[in-house]
């Protein structure tokens, strides 16, 4: 998918994470973690396979997490792509890519 | 050296006769020579102590470079007097090398930080560690490495000489011009000097920093003129208002309210729970809240408590007036309601931190404790209690009484939340060894109850009692199944701090952390 826009979704509640996405080149990824020493290397394998599965290939993502579990963290990231292309009101494709 | 709890102890801290530790009440029946200190005679009549200013009574006292100086956490984070007299030693007096031995060290105590950057503090033994002071030693910024010691292992290192206090500075809500001083009648009030009153009898120093001078004698008073150097009257000694924070909280959390509940059915299940039976709690909000729930059991069953320890609330003050607790032995006030209450009762009394927990003295009250309800960061599949290092490695806690309330009692139980946010509560290995498991008994989450496999007895009560309880190892397997595993944090060689175990021996070591990196 093509980032369109800037778009953020979620808030910096405590096992929340804010995951703001901007159009790029390329995927740069920059991740800030309350739980980053222990789960530093599975909040950025959640980020990746999410916009790996969106066919998300050129973004610049930043995630503030705040000890978000990965359900919350892929909910977020997903929101966040769609806000970015316009199609978070209407064509969610829920049931397809977004399981 | 591999000590008892598994830990690996790096072979040159152990100088001096210093020992791994290796299990519980290893060094009973040894003798102990105490250490006693060096005081400046008052044999001329003099009217007064009183300074007029914090510098002058620390020239009166022989302030020096590479002196150790302590004070007392009872404000907890509305303290001013510490941050107040390490400025006039630092930047007034231009003293270095200073050698810090606190009760706690917190966020009322964050100019420290500063000092210890600029190496100007190069050592501090304290029995927690929080706010930035925690980082910086986290970072390594310490020439020597921090000890932590437990609430019962400070008055004993005191006591054996390995901390020789130059000068105490010690906040009092109340003193008279030659230093009989207490922690009430004043404009803030802290309640119990628990905390001090130790200090005051083996420091070769005693200042005493009040904000309410009263005419002499202020009797009964908790620390007595006679170990009293010097009186400084300042305008403020501290906020009490900030004693109850949100480490000391009464919770209306329906989960917390739900584990107190089952920790009271594990009390009642025991056969500890009658007539005179002795408590304690923590300051974490479950554990606070299991004093509600106690009431009802003890007017069902017709008994009384005969006595509370530790640190009190105004939950245990309330079953002391209603009849339920015959005697409150009190280190610490948590709230205003506590503090107020302290002597107004007669059988509200004050003990100090020898008194109260110390593994070296002919035998503390914590040795007549029945049960101990405590909260923790993190406890492993041994049962070994982390209340001292975050997930990230960083110091951010406090011991207190912990080690010794669940060393000395008879049912030491831990109630927490399996998961916290992403961290998992119950865990395979945690981070820093405070309490060995040997110690724990029961554990109590939001997910189920586990008994210590050593504590065959108190299984059997729970089956009759038709109390559920599951391995340690399920638990840790849920909370996993819900955070995932963590990762192993990465460490520097470098000790910054050493966990020392009640008797003195080393339980655990912190070393500096590692900043983050992702291995791609």
């Amino acid at each position: 998918m093509l980032i369109k826009n800037s778009a953020v979704a979620g808030t910096l509640e405590s096992s929340d994470a804010q995951v703001t996405i901007e159009p790029g080149n390329g995927l740069e990824l920059n991740i800030q973690s309350s739980v980053l020493n222990q789960y530093g290397r599975q909040i950025k394998a959640a980020v990746l396979e999410t916009l790996n599965r969106l066919e998300v290939t050129n973004a610049k993502v930043t995630v503030i997490d705040k000890g978000a579990l990965d359900c919350t963290l892929k909910a977020r990231v997903e929101c966040a792509v769609y806000r970015s292309c316009d199609q978070s009101a209407s064509n969610i494709p829920w049931g397809g890519i977004i399981k | 050296m591999i000590n008892a709890v598994g830990r690996d102890i790096p072979d040159y801290l152990l100088t001096d006769g210093r020992e791994v530790y290796q299990g519980r009440n290893y060094k009973d029946g040894q003798y102990i020579k105490k250490a006693s200190p060096t005081v400046k005679r008052g044999e001329k009549p003099m009217e007064s102590k009183i300074c007029e200013t914090i510098r002058e009574a620390c020239e009166r006292c022989g302030a020096h470079d590479g002196m150790t100086f302590s004070f007392h956490t009872e404000f907890r984070d509305g303290d001013y007097v510490a941050a107040m007299v390490c400025k006039v030693l630092v930047e007034e007096m231009g003293l270095k090398d200073l050698h810090v031995a606190a009760t706690s060290l917190g966020s009322a105590q964050d100019i420290f930080a500063d000092y210890m950057e600029r190496g100007i503090i190069i050592e501090a033994q304290t029995s927690g560690v929080r706010g930035r002071i925690g980082e910086v030693i986290s970072a390594g910024k310490l020439k020597k490495p921090a000890i932590i010691r437990s609430h019962g292992g400070r008055p004993r290192a005191v006591e054996a000489g390995e901390v020789h206090i130059d000068i105490a500075f010690l906040a009092a809500a109340t003193s008279d011009s030659c230093g009989n001083a207490k922690g009430q009648g004043g404009k803030n009030n802290c309640g119990s000097m628990g905390f001090a009153n130790h200090d005051a009898r083996y420091a070769d120093h005693t200042v005493i920093i009040t904000d309410t001078l009263v005419p002499f004698p202020n009797l009964p008073s908790s620390i007595s003129c006679i170990d009293v150097d010097a009186v400084c009257v300042v305008d403020a000694i501290g906020d009490p208002k900030k004693i109850a924070t949100k480490e000391a909280r009464m919770t209306d959390n329906p989960r917390e309210l739900m584990m107190a509940q089952n920790v009271a059915n594990v009390i009642v299940a025991t056969p500890y729970f009658k007539d005179g039976f002795s408590f304690q709690t923590g300051v974490g909000g479950p554990s606070l809240a299991v004093n509600r729930f106690l009431e009802e059991h003890m007017k069902k069953a017709g008994i009384k408590m005969s006595f509370a320890l530790g640190g009190t609330s105004s939950a245990i003050c309330a079953l002391q007036d209603k009849g339920y607790v015959d005697y409150i032995l009190d280190t610490q006030d948590f709230d205003q309601g506590a503090a107020a209450h302290l002597f107004s009762n007669p059988h509200h009394i004050e003990i100090d931190l020898s008194e109260y927990a110390n593994a070296a003295n002919k035998g503390a009250y914590v040795n007549k404790l029945d049960y101990v309800v405590l909260s923790a960061l993190e406890i492993d599949t041994k049962f070994n209690v982390n209340v001292i290092t975050g997930s990230d490695g960083v110091l951010r806690g406090a011991p207190g009484g912990h080690p010794d309330t669940a060393a000395g009692s008879k049912c030491c139980i831990i109630v927490t939340p399996l998961t916290r946010g992403r961290m998992a509560t119950v865990c395979k290995d945690v981070v820093t060894v405070t309490t060995p498991g040997e110690c724990v008994d029961v554990l109590v989450t939001d997910y189920g109850i586990a008994v210590n496999p050593a504590r065959q007895d108190i299984i059997e009560c729970l089956n009759k009692a038709g109390i559920k309880h599951v391995t340690i190892e399920s638990l840790q397997e849920k909370a996993y199944s819900l955070v995932g595993e963590p990762d192993l944090l990465e460490w520097e060689d470098k000790v910054v701090a050493i966990v020392e175990a009640r008797d003195g021996t080393i339980l655990d070591v912190v070393r500096q952390v590692k900043p983050y990196e992702y291995e791609d």
